[in-house]
């Protein structure tokens, strides 16, 4: 790579996805961070007990993540073939797990009753 | 309220934080450089990957140049997809799109081929009967694949009796498939080939038969196939460390190299190919061959005068500098891509590089300066060895590894981060060279 700049990175993003939905993806990650952000805002704590339902959804986000880019790539985990592969394999799952959790977390807070105590 | 106030407070500093984001977001575009105003007339032949990716860099650099490009294709192919259309993991569409669809609007594009360069005169005749005269010429109309060279060969055979030819675009290397598949699930014997001439990406033989191999091995099992691979000299690689890794990894994988066979002729009826070889005709039988030919610089560049007079003769490339791709005679032509006569460099990814040399050096040109960017010969592959793992290699004229991410991604490794790097982001990556972004 010559020129990796962030407007590459960015047009490399767009020609994977389509700008569309590459951009609609911003917007739903954006939108999903900005929501959990106000929700912690607005009820001053993190609540115990809805991320006790976001950790517990963790595995799975990890799993359905590295699944999908195993589906998506015509891999398998046969195919690690040194350290940075499994960082890599890492990598997906964690972002999979903190995905998972933010969107479980803040789906409760948004649309739950907000206890009073 | 004490409690609502508080909130509201929050809320304030939480949108603060959203504008401060926004702005920092704004505040970090690049700055585009003044374009240079000009009245040049510069002519391109060809629009494939080296000339789309030129012109669209070019937009951005020039006002007011008068922009003609030659190429009779009205189809734009991403030829580093061909490897994955011949081993079923891509339909042949994912190498297809329009040569229309990454030209910039303003620019003139004449659906036809250049019929005769005068270097002297200054002007290049299409095959439509029209002339144009031109201040800089950049020459990059590709390569041409001389398949009547293998006598007995031709294009109708791929896809049957055993016979594959990815190189022919994106219909055969979809056949080409047809007729691998079969000898995967079969077995029996794999002939591999490369043409003695300079090739593009020479990896990809390489490539097709770690694939097969492994997609063989998958289907069938193991020992019920024999895979040879022919090579043009006494190496399987350019570059000598690699050919050293591909030699262990055949060895591993039991493909068996033979050294200095070049193919010469196909018998499909009797399902036997002749190879020159230095102890003279040998032949092999086979179940499965694929079949990649010479290749040769088009007619027009061989008869227009610029090709090298004392190297490659029979192939004839563009005498260029090869730091700078412009021609040594004439100081006013470039070539780019695959007809550039350099060492190395008939890949996507040396195209990459080059392009922004020959930006450098023609807008410099145009102002009446000197260009100082330098072309190293760069070149990329991604080598696969099998559907899941590949070898980033990258490397220079001077034999040299320059891995883009040392330290990382270990190029003689064969790693699946390389492979998703093929896969996934190289496309991506090209498409984003076309529009001039990469």
């Amino acid at each position: 790579m010559e020129q990796l700049t962030l407007e590459t990175l960015i047009a490399v993003f767009e020609e994977i996805f389509g700008r569309t939905l590459f951009w609609v993806m911003v917007g739903a990650a954006v939108v999903v961070t900005l929501a959990y952000i106000y929700v912690l805002i607005r009820d001053r704590a993190m609540s115990m007990r809805k991320f006790l339902w976001a950790q517990i959804s963790m595995p799975f986000g990890a799993v359905a993540a590295v699944l999908f880019v195993q589906v998506m790539t015509h891999s398998n985990f046969r195919d690690i073939g040194g350290p940075v592969d499994v960082i890599v394999l890492l990598g997906v799952a964690a972002m999979g797990a903190i995905g998972i959790a933010i969107l479980v977390y803040t789906a409760q807070s948004l649309f739950r009753a907000v206890p009073h105590d | 309220m004490t409690y609502s106030h508080e909130i509201r407070a929050s809320r304030r500093a939480f949108l603060g934080l959203l504008g401060g984001g926004l702005a920092t977001a704004a505040a970090v575009r690049p700055a585009m450089a003044e374009k240079l105003q000009t009245k040049a007339r510069i002519v391109m032949i060809g629009a494939g990957a080296a000339g789309t990716a030129l012109v669209n860099r070019l937009m951005d650099r020039l006002e007011g140049a008068d922009i003609t490009i030659l190429d009779p294709s009205a189809e734009h192919l991403y030829q580093p997809g061909l490897s994955l259309v011949a081993a079923g993991l891509k339909p042949a569409s994912y190498t297809q799109s329009k040569t229309t669809d990454w030209l910039p609007r303003q620019i003139a594009l004449v659906p036809e081929a250049a019929a005769a360069i005068d270097p002297e005169a200054k002007t290049v005749s299409s095959t439509g009967g029209q002339t144009f005269s031109y201040d800089f010429l950049v020459v990059a109309p590709g390569l041409v694949l001389d398949h009547d060279a293998i006598e007995g060969f031709s294009l109708d055979l791929v896809g049957t009796q055993g016979i594959g030819a990815l190189y022919a675009g994106p219909k055969y290397a979809a056949k080409t498939w047809e007729a691998a598949s079969k000898f995967t699930e079969e077995g029996g014997v794999g002939l591999f080939t490369r043409p003695g001439t300079e090739m593009k990406c020479a990896g990809a033989p390489l490539k097709h038969t770690f694939l097969i191999e492994d997609i063989a091995t998958r289907t069938a099992g193991k020992g019920k196939h024999e895979m040879h691979y022919a090579a043009n000299n006494q190496s399987l690689f350019g570059v000598p460390i690699v050919s050293e890794k591909v030699r262990m990894l055949f060895e591993n994988r039991g493909i068996t190299p033979h050294y200095s066979h070049v193919l010469k002729a196909v018998d499909p009826g009797r399902k036997l190919a002749t190879f020159t070889t230095p102890e003279g005709d040998a032949e092999m039988a086979y179940d499965y061959l694929h079949v990649i030919p010479p290749q040769r610089a088009p007619d027009v560049i061989r008869q227009s005068g610029l090709s090298w007079a004392d190297k490659w003769t029979d192939q004839g490339w563009v005498e260029v500098d090869k730091q700078t791709l412009r021609h040594l005679r004439y100081p006013d032509i470039f070539a780019l891509g695959d007809v550039a006569g350099v060492p190395k460099g008939k890949t996507a990814a040396s195209v990459k590089w080059q392009v922004p040399v020959v930006e450098d050096h023609l807008v410099a040109a145009i102002d009446g300066r000197e260009g100082s960017a330098s072309y190293d010969g760069y070149t990329s592959c991604p080598l696969i060895t099998r559907v899941g793992r590949a070898m980033l290699i990258e490397f220079d004229y001077h034999n040299n590894l320059t891995p883009s991410f040392p330290g990382v991604i270990a190029p003689l490794e064969e790693l699946w981060i390389s492979w998703l790097m093929k896969e996934v982001a190289l496309k991506a990556t090209y498409n984003a060279m076309l529009r001039g972004k990469a």
